[in-house]
């Protein structure tokens, strides 16, 4: 793109500026120029920092146009102009009749998506009426039992029309088959079906520990469930593979970027040794990323995972349906970077966090309400939030144009370390037996460790600061914005409801099919169809985890990932 | 030479977020401090039987999930039923004001919030295992 000659100028042309730049430098200036992951930033970028731009195919191998071959740039060819990105707040609370309440209310208000969150026992695969729910139910999401549940969550929204994300990961075949029973009850045909299952069991590892089974037949789950909707429900998104979880325990960005990637190409390995054809799953798989706030970064991560993304589903996975090499992602504003003090700042953090996923081209974004690290969010909180996303879609007119930052000096400069940063880790996972083998021994979990140690002293030594936190504080801070609370009687309905679907329900029937579910785990054969059976007949979350816990055990983490320092 | 103080960190209840306990931890031991760190899901029974097994000062525990007005009480009514209300028990996690309160009226310690800098632990448990007198 720069030809040898160009560089040559801007190389003389460099170190007169860079004499004359010297007079300015004074002791003033802060020591040290760092990233929100601690990357050292150079006080200006030129052509020179763009390594390989000289050569002849440096703009087609490494930038391109939008929509081709390796979407650096983004992967439709004109991005917003046609296709704006999906508002998709994620909500869920106490009950399901709270939670409906709240998805029509997003939905009034024109959010496009439905984004579920669950609570902890339904996270973790336990019924609201056992002895580990205690306290738990409805707290941070909603609680789900049985299919009454979700008919209930769903109720009076078309599913044939709106596309619903659901964040779970170890029961996740059990919610996406009581979602598509309630679909048949409605009578909406599966393929009409459009949604998102996380279902990304790796990063419960790695970094969030919402994980039962042991990791292998944890996998088997999810090809399991890939491979009935492959037939079955082919517009479902059957997985999101997420560094959203690890960057909030406190990865690098670099971090984040290649320890997902590592994570897809793990379930991707595992899909193809299941037997399925790559080209026929890869293009229903999709990513999930944090927004930090480190505006730069943050784009050349974006970037940097399409392109990487592109060159190892073609090279290495030898994908031929251009549709594989896509990585489509969904983004969500960094609730880490939160403060509980001062907490309207939040609204200011999280608007330049999203403005970075929209300019680093996600498809789908979820930003956060100001209130998140005091409670769920208020409504009012909520509504805000979805405010921000549509100021920065009809305002900024940073949707106008594809790729706005493409051939920045800084965002490319920045986007080619990610990139070598990425592969740098892939080399050194590979080296210690691979994914599964860092799991167990700890080497992702103590590398993040490790980083959100360092951030935090940071912040401490003020090296960093956080605004309201380390510096510009209040004296007294009183902070006065409505909390909302969950009621401590949504606990004790959604058990009675619970014991009165089990009174209800054909108990001869239920307890066949969890028998034929055992079996089949046992067996090694497909477990999504039992799921799906139970699920009909009102077996509950926590049944049929018991049943496949019965089978496969639990996974308890090693000392070796509890590492601190 | 002043005894080091001894603290157990722990995680009851579901919930899997553990960054906060590990830079505690971290922290702790880098000020000098004996730090044991039990992992996650552990039961009240659990917590309480380790710390006295460890012997340890107090006790620290994080949550996040909002099941703290359950998990709380339910810690210092086993520290209660094994006779170890001397070890000191403080946490942290996202709670709010009110409970905060609530909590540290009921027995806990101290509840650290978000934002509040590993420092103010620190100094917080060497005052508080400084002046504590424990059982025999």
């Amino acid at each position: 793109m720069f030809a040898g000659k160009f560089l040559e100028k801007i190389k003389e042309k460099f170190s007169s500026w860079d004499k004359n730049a010297e007079k300015y430098r004074s002791k003033k200036s802060l020591p040290r120029f760092f990233t929100i992951s601690g990357e050292d930033i150079n006080e200006l970028y030129t052509p020179l920092d763009i390594k390989g731009s000289s050569a002849d195919d440096y703009f087609e191998k490494q930038i391109n146009f939008p929509g081709e071959y390796p979407y650096t740039r983004g992967i439709h060819p004109t991005m917003y102009r046609t296709k704006m990105w999906t508002f998709r707040q994620f909500a869920g609370m106490a009950s399901p009749e709270e939670t409906n309440e709240r998805f029509k209310y997003i939905l009034a208000q024109g959010g496009t998506g439905l984004s579920t969150a669950f609570d902890l026992p339904t996270l973790m695969g336990y019924d609201s009426d056992q002895p580990q729910s205690l306290g738990e139910v409805g707290k941070c999401g909603v609680a789900v039992d049985t299919l009454a549940d979700m008919e209930i969550i769903f109720e009076g929204i078309d599913l044939g029309k709106v596309s619903v994300s659901m964040t779970i990961n170890s029961p996740a075949s059990i919610i996406l088959a009581m979602y598509l029973a309630v679909a048949e009850k409605k009578g909406v045909p599966l393929d009409k079906l459009r949604g998102t299952l996380q279902n990304d069991i790796l990063k419960e590892y790695i970094a969030q520990k919402e994980f039962i089974y042991p990791p292998k037949p944890s996998i088997k789950l999810i090809t399991d469930m890939m491979a009935y909707c492959l037939k079955n429900v082919p517009q479902w998104n059957t997985i999101s593979i997420s560094g959203y979880h690890i960057r909030e325990a406190g990865s690098t960005a670099a971090q984040e970027l290649a320890f997902t990637l590592a994570d897809g190409f793990c379930y991707i390995e595992a899909a193809i040794e299941a037997g399925l054809d790559v080209d026929e799953f890869a293009p229903r798989l999709s990513f999930f990323f944090n927004a930090h706030s480190d505006f730069f970064e943050e784009i050349a991560k974006y970037r940097a995972a399409r392109r990487i993304y592109a060159r190892h589903m073609k090279e290495r996975y030898k994908a031929k349906n251009q549709r594989s090499w896509l990585l489509r992602f969904h983004t969500q504003t960094a609730g880490c970077s939160l403060t509980a003090q001062q907490p309207e700042n939040n609204i200011v953090r999280t608007a330049i966090q999203a403005l970075s996923a929209v300019m680093g081209g996600t498809q789908s974004l979820h930003t956060n309400a100001m209130d998140e690290t005091l409670a769920l969010p208020s409504e009012r909180a909520a509504l805000i939030a979805l405010r921000t996303q549509q100021v920065i879609a009809h305002e900024t007119g940073v949707a106008n144009t594809v790729d706005p930052l493409g051939g920045s000096y800084f965002v490319e400069a920045l986007t080619d370390k990610m990139e070598k940063e990425a592969e740098e880790y892939f080399a050194e996972i590979e080296k210690r037996g691979g994914v599964l083998t860092c799991i167990e021994e700890g080497f992702f979990q103590t590398e993040i460790a490790r980083a959100a140690y360092q951030f935090q002293k940071e912040i401490e030594s003020k090296e960093r600061v956080i605004v309201g936190v380390n510096d510009y504080t209040l004296e007294n801070e009183k902070i006065d914005i409505p909390v909302l609370k969950i009621d401590k009687e949504c606990e004790r309905k959604q058990i009675a409801a619970l014991q009165k679907i089990k009174a209800e329900r054909n108990n001869g029937q239920v307890q066949v099919l969890l028998d034929k579910l055992k079996q089949v785990a046992t067996d090694g054969g497909n477990t999504f169809e039992a799921i799906l059976e139970c699920s009909r007949e009102y077996a509950t979350l926590g049944e049929m985890c018991d049943v496949l816990r019965s089978v496969w055990g639990e996974h308890v983490e090693n000392p070796a990932a509890m590492q601190v320092s | 030479m002043e005894k080091k103080v001894r603290v157990l960190l722990a995680k009851p209840g579901l919930d899997g977020h553990d960054r906060g306990v590990k830079v505690i931890a971290a922290a702790l031991r880098d000020a000098g401090m004996e730090v044991i760190y039990t992992g996650l899901r552990q039961t009240p029974q659990m917590i309480v039987d380790a710390a006295i097994q460890e012997d340890v000062d107090a006790i620290g525990v994080s949550i996040l999930s909002g099941a703290h007005m359950t998990l709380f009480p339910a810690i210092l009514e086993e520290l209660k039923a094994k006779d170890a209300t001397d070890i000191i028990l403080f946490g942290g996690g996202i709670i709010p004001d009110d409970d905060k309160t609530e909590l540290e009226k009921m027995g806990v310690a101290k509840i650290f919030t978000p934002g509040a800098p590993t420092e103010e632990a620190i100094k917080f448990l060497r005052e508080a295992a400084g002046s504590r007198s424990p059982k025999e």
